[in-house]
């Protein structure tokens, strides 16, 4: 986080020590350390190898998301060709036992992963930054209230009851999907974001700011959430991820939509259609790779920008 | 003599260069002698006292020599040191009350620090159990945590560890400035007390109180941004001192007894020197109202009279 | 001006809050205008909780503080942003005070868009300007920058100059210049004072009796959350009472006596001034004051 550079040098008992350091401060007439601190951002950024890493597959399979669809002429449940051959000149990643394209399936399903992670991650993010603010600003009894909602929600097996929910619900679009997803997956972001603008409440800029007349909600999105901003976009990458883990698992196990096509889904009918007895790896490969491709690109991503914001985790 | 330092210069490495923070500092203190070590934070004092026990792995000896009781002490040399930190020389470093490890009790920590120094526990646990009581902790202080203490009681557990073995020289950083006034006064009384019954030879108080330093050491240091600005005997300090920057800062200093509608006190204007690229000559030609073309060349610390040494054209 | 009426603070610490902490415990004093007033006490004398009530960032728990006969307490919306168009403070940690990743001048901005936003950009220029200069600091030179490029001396002056926009009637200074190094103290300081003869009243909060003696009218001495002794400041410091007054004033290190030349031991001054004076965690009862000569009192007695 943007943090002080001068050591705060305040001890549990009474009287602090001075903070002036002429030595660290630099020469006068440099005004623009905002801009600094952002070009100091993509210097670091993109000489750390994991983010770039991570990026570059998320990249590709956003590229492939959004260009793959156009590309190809098929449909991805059009019983388009003959059935079970292997990657060849006109399908390239193969059919499915049903004679589907495969490559056509797997694009396809590509988007709809971006939807869920999107909207589910999206959600979880709103919720969980909004619940985890008002919690650490206002302690008390909401504090109280808002800590006991999240436990819960945090305790219960969220699979199992997407599970039931879903099977219940009869899922129709991607959408509701996440829309499930994003209602369980927020309470370990809560509680990091309240664990936060509690230890950012305690210091005296956000007295100022009420000095000043600034209500709780405008201290809490100009004053607090700005400090975290590196914080709010990794947790936002993370929830991203999970929701299209958190995806696939529901489509796997067949109770996502099935109207249309997801990775997790693809892998749902490759193993049902015991694509590995018989040997037809084209099927079940790229949705799995797809999967820990794109959650494992963002997750080893948001590694990256930990060492890249946190200066003391950057290797020497 | 006790202590021996010749042209001891030790900087910090930074990304802009490096900080020059003690250059070239040349002093005798005697064989039972408290020597307090003052000045305004980021003026090397600190620096100082890390340096003669090589405390801090980010300090590069530049050069110099220190000599204690006729041996020479390696300060150049963090594995040579070893052997004499804490038996010949020990330091109470500036954050030990926060240095604490708040799920050890006492007792264990203690344990634990002298394990780590080569020392069997039973040997000097008597000797320990006696120390503690002198310095009016209660019987069962080894079996508490540290968040039972009070700072005065945590301070005085660190000081009477640190001079255990009976260090020749003890150095004692900003001990006294993070404790309310009446703690303050104990814990300055228990220093004298120490060096009194023999349980160090000589001492060196750093801190940026004059005040407290007057009131227990025998001389006074006074350092502006890494160089020696004046050393005598404490009663000459106070009352006749000859460098600009001393007499300022003791101008500056509010008592009690004095107050604003009667006589304004100044204080200096100006800031100290980047210590990463100093001025050419004395460094407090900026703020002194005495400085003239002379003080273009760096004036050299020599004695005024004996026992008062200055490093001032002025005072010369 | 301003009234403290048996005002108390209490903290629910602990597991689930089972444990109470009593901070402040029937503090009563005023502040008249253009007084400075110092609150001395040590760590744990509940001297910042105080302050903290008068600017309304924590709730009393007994008592009442009134500004101008309204009870503070009462006071919401409008009528705080109001209050705080009279009332303002500065705290202790100047880096902390600023929020880092923004330019220091930001904190004018926002009281710009809360309170003048109907200035022109000259006019508030002008405001800008002046206050800056009340308080000797050189616009060109730290507005645009970041609190980390500037000094804490310049950053104290800067939250000065801030409160100072305001046209504000009282300041809760709070331990605002002990991080500061000794050569800048003063300067401020002698700030505080220039304010004060233009009929700016200070509540300045402190725990070094120095600093109180030297720029207050009235002093305040609190002992682990009660007033022990109050009245004006030259007859405290010269005729203390209360024991633990005695033993402050003593254990304060002076530049020309030494404390061995004192006439008390500091073991003797500290078994006056009762149980837990040093090194303890004991609560203390709140004694009512009783008046030593004019405008001075102190509470009864020693400790057990």
């Amino acid at each position: 986080m943007a943090a002080s550079q001068h050591e705060l040098e305040v001890t549990p008992t009474g009287t602090p020590l001075t903070v002036e350091a002429p030595g660290s401060l630099p020469p006068k007439g440099e005004p623009v350390a905002g801009k600094r601190a952002r070009s100091e951002f993509v210097y670091f950024a993109f000489r750390n190898w994991k983010f770039v890493l991570g990026l570059s597959v998320v990249l590709v399979f956003v590229g492939l998301a959004i260009f793959g669809p156009m590309v190809t002429d098929h449909k991805p449940l059009e019983f388009s060709g003959p059935t079970d051959q292997s990657p060849s000149h006109e399908y390239w990643f193969g059919t499915t036992s049903f004679g589907q394209d495969v490559f056509t399936q797997f694009v396809f399903a590509l988007r709809a992963a971006f939807l869920v992670g999107a909207v589910g991650g999206g959600i979880a993010w709103l919720l969980g930054a909004a619940i985890g603010f008002t919690a650490g600003y206002r302690s008390g009894w909401i504090d109280d209230l808002l800590n006991m909602l999240t436990n819960v929600v945090l305790v219960i097996p969220t699979l199992a009851i997407l599970i039931i929910v879903a099977a219940y619900l009869n899922v129709h679009s991607y959408t509701t999907e996440a829309i499930l997803i994003g209602l369980t997956s927020w309470p370990w972001a809560a509680r990091a974001v309240r664990a936060q603008t509690f230890s950012l409440k305690t210091r005296d800029f956000v007295d100022i700011a009420r000095l000043s007349g600034r209500r709780t909600t405008q201290i809490i999105t100009t004053e607090i959430a700005p400090n975290m901003s590196s914080y709010l976009l990794m947790m936002f990458i993370l929830l991203f991820g999970g929701a299209i883990l958190i995806g696939a698992s529901l489509d796997f196990l067949g109770l996502g939509p099935s109207t249309s096509v997801s990775l997790g889904l693809m892998m749902n009918s490759a193993y049902l259609s015991s694509a590995l007895l018989l040997g037809s790896w084209w099927w079940f490969l790229p949705p799995g790779i797809g999967i820990i491709g794109i959650v494992g690109g963002f997750y080893v991503m948001n590694v990256g920008l930990d060492e890249i914001f946190n200066p003391k985790l950057r290797e020497k | 003599m006790s202590l021996s330092v010749d042209d001891l210069t030790v900087y910090y490495q930074s990304l802009r260069g490096d900080v020059k923070a003690v250059d070239g500092a040349t002093f005798e203190i005697a064989d039972g002698e408290i020597m307090g070590l003052a000045g305004e934070s980021g003026c090397g004092k600190s620096t100082l006292g890390k340096s003669l026990i090589r405390f801090d792995a980010r300090m590069r000896y530049v050069r110099g020599g220190v000599e204690l009781d006729g041996k020479e002490l390696p300060v150049w040399d963090d594995a040579r040191m070893n052997p004499f930190r804490f038996k010949q020389v020990s330091i109470i470093p500036q954050y030990a009350l926060s240095a604490l490890n708040p799920t050890r009790r006492i007792g264990k920590m203690a344990g634990e620090l002298l394990e780590s120094r080569g020392v069997h526990v039973d040997t000097v646990l008597p000797e320990l159990r006696r120390r503690l009581k002198l310095v009016g902790l209660p019987q069962d202080i080894l079996e508490r945590f540290p968040i039972e203490l009070s700072g005065g009681m945590k301070q005085r557990v660190v000081m009477v560890l640190s001079s255990l073995l009976d260090p020749s020289l003890l150095i004692a950083d900003e001990v006294t400035s993070a404790l309310d006034v009446s703690t303050q006064r104990a814990v300055a009384e228990l220093l004298v007390e120490f060096r009194d019954r023999g349980f160090v030879k000589s001492m060196i108080v750093i801190t940026h109180d004059l005040s407290v330093l007057y009131q227990v050491a025998d001389s006074i240091l006074v350092m502006y941004a890494g160089k020696l600005a004046e050393k005598a005997s404490a009663d000459t300090i106070v009352e006749d001192s000859r460098h600009p920057y001393t007499q300022l800062l003791l101008s500056s200093l509010p008592e009690v007894g004095v107050r604003y509608a009667e006589r304004r006190l100044k204080g200096i204007p100006g800031r100290p020197p980047s210590l990463i690229d100093p001025p050419i000559g004395c460094r407090f030609k900026a703020r002194c109202p005495f400085a003239t073309d002379q003080c273009d060349e760096q004036p050299p610390f020599c004695p005024l009279e004996p026992g008062h040494d200055a490093a001032c054209w002025k005072a010369a | 001006m301003l009234q403290l009426d048996t005002c108390s603070k209490s903290f629910r610490v602990g597991a689930f809050g089972t444990k109470e902490l009593i901070a402040v415990r029937d503090v009563s004093f005023d502040v008249r205008p253009g007084e400075v007033v110092s609150l001395i006490g040590e760590s744990g004398s509940g001297k910042s909780t105080i302050g903290k009530m008068i600017l309304r960032l924590l709730r009393t728990t007994g008592g009442a503080i009134t500004y101008e006969g309204t009870d503070i307490s009462t006071l919401g919306g409008r009528k705080l942003k109001e209050y705080y168009g009279d009332v303002q403070g500065v705290f202790q940690d100047p880096f902390s005070s600023y929020n880092p990743i923004f330019k220091a001048s930001r904190v004018f901005t926002m009281l710009r868009s809360e309170y003048f936003s109907g200035l022109s950009s000259s006019e508030w220029r002008t405001k800008l300007d002046k206050a800056m200069e009340a308080v000797s600091l050189e616009p060109a030179e730290v507005l645009g920058q970041y609190p980390h490029q500037l000094s804490g001396g310049q950053l104290q002056r800067m939250l000065i100059a801030r409160a100072l926009l305001l046209d504000i009637r009282l300041l809760i200074a709070d331990e605002i210049i002990s991080m500061l190094d000794a050569s800048t103290r003063i300067d401020v300081l002698n700030l505080l004072g220039e304010l004060k003869s233009h009929g700016l009243g200070i509540l300045f909060i402190t725990h070094d009796l120095s600093l109180g003696n030297y720029i207050s009218d009235e002093t305040i001495i609190l002992r682990r959350g009660t007033i022990v002794e109050r009245g004006a400041t030259t007859k405290v410091f010269d005729n203390p009472v209360h024991p633990y007054t005695k033993m402050l004033l003593a254990s304060v290190p002076q530049l020309h006596t030494r404390w061995s030349d004192a006439a008390e031991e500091l073991e003797g001054l500290v078994a006056a001034a009762g149980d837990g004076a040093m090194d303890g965690h004991v609560e203390v009862e709140a004694r009512p004051l009783v008046q030593v000569e004019e405008d001075h009192f102190a509470a009864n007695g020693a400790g057990r």
